[in-house]
């Protein structure tokens, strides 16, 4: 039995120690945001943040993550107001979606440590995360959009 | 929205308008193409036809809208909406939209059945889903005049609001009125002139729940009692289970049961981590079967050998062995192309609730009717006894339609087997070894070309599996031509000035399953074509863009898009040190798109791709920044095959595995992508696919 923080809720969950968090969240805790795409930390789709860093949570053991602040994608925000969400919608990012969690959480890191990034930086910080719709030009696009969200309106 | 209003089935049969607590509007398609469906694979009209329709208004004013096609990032999601909106004068904060289940209501208007697919919803839906909404508000606004006590020609419509003088009532009210009122045999759709939408587009109706996780993929349907399976397959290509030995994976924590199912060994348990873990307990003796030989090395040989012989004629005009012993020069090339995994991001998977008489599934999936008739069969039951949800595709490309519903098929039988109610999930691994690849191809070429270097007689031969062989699209294969192994090369523009060309087909038996793959045919003949012509413009001394200029002078639709993506470009223009372009324009899915590619190859020859600036002429463009996005989609898409793309067999077994064997253009690898609409008032055309053959080629 582990104990772990989600998106600022407590769990108890019933996992093996060589549990991946990925299937503790969307199978024993039911947060389904958090998607499978390899089960070996090339695609990023399972992205989560482990006190707010970018881990891949298929490769993430349960164990590592007790006593950490789990963010996921659920818990990003409070009504899809991040600056990242805002600028997802504004640029019609998304189109199967199936990667966009990862792609959001992913992005959210890179927003954090560097408010201004460049094309290069975007690069470096998402070449991690595949999207097989080819999504990303609009994700640069909305990368450099809530950049500038982000100073006029800070955070939330 | 539960209230039923004084009608049953059977007057909703008769009158074609149901209510289910409001209105509903439903249009049956022509009979003519229902034929294309396999007898007993057809659903019985009248069982099935319960909600079936387009549109439901519910007496809260909500507006339900009913998708007949489903969304897998294309968009349809939102253009489909769009063209009824564009009739209804909806309010849209009360539009809610969900996929159709299966039902004959929801046939394609072309292909009879119901399939997403084709790069064809746009314009095979344009009128159909416009009517709904016209015949809506037709209906409305006869309830409407009823209510007030007007004339029906004294009325405006609103917001969701039928409106005359000072009087105005909400659709919401008017829904039970309107249901009993006689559909109109006829509606006049608006005027271009008049559109709201249509060529302005609206924002995307699906990306609020794809940003925060509330998306429901099929991957992530849970319900109280589900268990999750996992299916342990023959690493041989098409071997068979000889025996198994469960009693480690039984006793492993969480697993439930352990099923034989035709194919593999099922491991059920809790969750998903447990059923792997079970799976990798088994110990399984596999029969080989009769391709434990297999591998692509020979494959290609004997491809290389048949390539060199004639094949059936899929193209036959003048006499070509003889022009090409005249021609002043001729130019050969061959060129071979591997299977590909179509790798959406989202793994197959299946959630099957089976009970005594009933089977529930939810799934992503481009072909509902055809799954529905197949889970039947392996069930005993009738279609009308299996219903299926689709929810959001996690990417489909083609593969989420399988003519034999395998993935659909392989969950039934696990369901069956355990009598559980599973979600049957396959990991990366699995859905890459599974099959149904894009074929590989070979192509070789003889050209003659004139004393100005242009083609004036040309032999090609084409070598690969036939996708519609034995598939209810059977028809698509003529005198033993599968039209998709030769789309792009015997109906392509450069073919039709030339008097003497002869296209040849052969397409051998294989064991490996192959299947449509994103823009299917013009995968191969777009980049053949393409880059045979770039060949022959240098041989020629002639620039790509002016050599293609001069033999598309008869085609002006191939024109409009090549010059438009020339101009955007600045083709011909000084670039930046080292960097050079590629130029290539390809007709399909009746769309027309031409490609520049601003390129530069590394130290290490790893091509960069700096730049992609795109036109498209598909007519009319419902949702432009749609279109754009296709665009963008098809270019990545393309450029991942150009790049990379191999799924090779050696001892009948499937080499790659995973993203790090089988590699898809990321981030760093993506080009500017520049997208350009051809302001055309031609035919329409689809824009899901038609973006991808002139990438690789560019």
């Amino acid at each position: 039995m582990y104990k772990l923080k989600v998106n600022k809720k407590y769990y108890n969950v019933d996992a093996s120690a060589d549990m991946p968090l990925l299937w503790v969240l969307r199978d024993l805790i039911g947060l389904t945001g958090t998607k499978f795409g390899c089960g070996m930390a090339q695609c990023g789709a399972c992205t989560v943040h482990l006190n707010g860093e970018a881990v891949r949570s298929c490769v993430t053991l349960v164990s590592r993550a007790v006593g950490k602040e789990i963010t996921t994608i659920e818990g990003l925000s409070a009504n899809s107001t991040h600056p990242l969400q805002v600028a997802w919608l504004q640029e019609d990012t998304p189109q199967c979606g199936y990667c966009q969690s990862g792609q959001i959480m992913s992005a959210a890191v890179l927003l954090r440590e560097n408010p201004n990034p460049t094309d290069q930086d975007i690069d470096n910080a998402m070449s991690g995360n595949i999207c097989r719709c080819g999504t990303y030009p609009r994700i640069r696009k909305a990368i450099h959009l809530a950049a500038q969200l982000q100073k006029k309106g800070g955070t939330k | 929205m539960t209230n039923i209003i004084n009608t049953n089935r059977r007057q909703f049969l008769k009158s074609g308008a149901i209510l289910s607590g409001g209105l509903l509007i439903s249009f049956m398609v022509p009979a003519g193409p229902k034929k294309l469906m396999e007898p007993g694979l057809l659903p019985d009209p009248e069982a099935t036809f319960s909600p079936n329709a387009f549109l439901r208004i519910g007496n809260d004013g909500t507006i339900n809208v009913i998708l007949a096609h489903v969304e897998m990032g294309q968009g349809i999601w939102t253009t489909l909406t769009m063209l009824i909106a564009e009739e209804l004068d909806a309010d849209w904060k009360k539009i809610k939209v969900e996929h159709a289940p299966p039902g004959q209501a929801y046939g394609h208007t072309g292909f009879g059945i119901q399939i997403t697919g084709g790069s064809s919803t746009t314009y095979s839906e344009f009128d159909r889903y416009r009517q709904a909404g016209a015949t809506a508000r037709e209906l409305l606004v006869s309830a409407g005049a009823k209510k007030m006590g007007v004339n029906p020609a004294d009325c405006t419509t609103k917001n969701g609001m039928v409106i005359a003088g000072a009087k105005k009532a909400s659709y919401g009210e008017l829904a039970a009125i309107a249901a009993t009122l006689p559909v109109p045999a006829k509606v006049t759709l608006r005027q271009a002139s008049e559109w709201k939408y249509i060529g302005k587009g609206l924002k995307r109706l699906d990306a609020p729940a794809k940003v925060n996780g509330t998306a429901k993929f099929g991957m992530d349907i849970q319900f109280p009692g589900l268990l999750t399976a996992v299916v342990a397959h023959s690493p041989v290509y098409g071997g068979k289970v000889k025996s198994f030995d469960a009693s480690a994976a039984k006793a492993m924590p969480g697993v439930k049961d352990v099923v034989e199912i035709p194919g593999g060994v099922a491991v059920i348990a809790d969750h998903f981590w447990a059923a792997k873990k079970g799976r990798a307990a088994l110990k399984i003796e596999w029969d080989n079967g009769d391709h434990a030989a297999f591998n692509s090395a020979t494959q290609l040989e004997n491809y290389m050998a048949l390539a060199a012989t004639k094949g059936l004629p899929a193209l036959d005009k003048g006499n070509v062995e003889t022009a090409l012993g005249q021609a002043p020069k001729v130019i050969e090339a061959e060129y071979s192309f591997p299977y590909l995994a179509h790798a959406a991001m989202e793994p197959m998977n299946c959630t099957v609730k089976l009970t005594k008489d009933k089977c529930q599934i939810w799934t992503g999936t481009q072909l509902p009717g055809i799954d529905q008739g197949a889970a039947a069969k392996v069930l005993g039951f009738k279609p009308e006894q299996v219903s299926i949800e689709t929810v959001f595709l996690g990417g489909g490309f083609g593969r989420r339609a399988t003519p034999t519903s395998d993935f659909i098929v392989e969950a039934v039988h696990i369901a069956k087997a355990s009598g559980k109610f599973i979600k049957m999930v396959w990991t990366r691994e699995d859905d890459m070894n599974a099959g149904y690849y894009r074929a590989a191809f070979v192509h070789r070429m003889k050209i003659g070309v004139d004393s100005n270097g242009y083609p004036l007689a040309w032999q090609h031969t084409i070598v690969g599996q036939s996708i519609f062989e034995g598939t209810f699209l059977e028809m698509m294969v003529q005198k033993g031509v599968d039209a998709s192994s030769v789309e792009g090369v015997s109906d392509s523009p450069y073919m039709t000035d030339v008097k003497d060309a002869y296209v040849g087909l052969h397409s051998p038996k294989l064991p490996v399953t192959v299947l449509w793959y994103r823009s299917v045919g013009h995968t191969h003949t777009g980049y053949v074509m393409e880059t045979i012509i770039d060949d022959l413009a240098t041989q020629a001394g002639k620039d790509p863009l002016g050599y293609r200029r001069a033999l598309l002078k008869n085609h002006p639709r191939h024109l409009s898009a090549l010059n438009l993506a020339a101009e955007k470009a600045g083709w011909g223009k000084p670039l930046p040190a080292g960097h050079f372009q590629g130029i290539a324009v390809h007709e399909s899915f009746l769309s027309y798109v031409a490609e520049v590619a601003e390129v530069s190859i590394g130290n290490d020859g790893h091509v960069k791709v700096h730049k992609v600036t795109c036109a498209i002429d598909c007519g009319l463009a419902v949702n432009p920044d749609g279109v754009k996005a296709q665009m963008e989609s098809g270019i990545i898409f393309g450029l991942t095959m150009a790049l990379y793309g191999e799924i090779s067999f050696d001892k009948g077994q499937v080499q790659q595995t995973n993203f790090h064997t089988y590699h898809i253009a990321r981030m760093n690898e993506s080009p500017v992508i520049d997208v350009h609409i051809v302001n055309s008032t031609e035919k329409m055309g689809g824009a899901g696919e038609c973006g991808v053959p002139p990438a690789a080629p560019a």
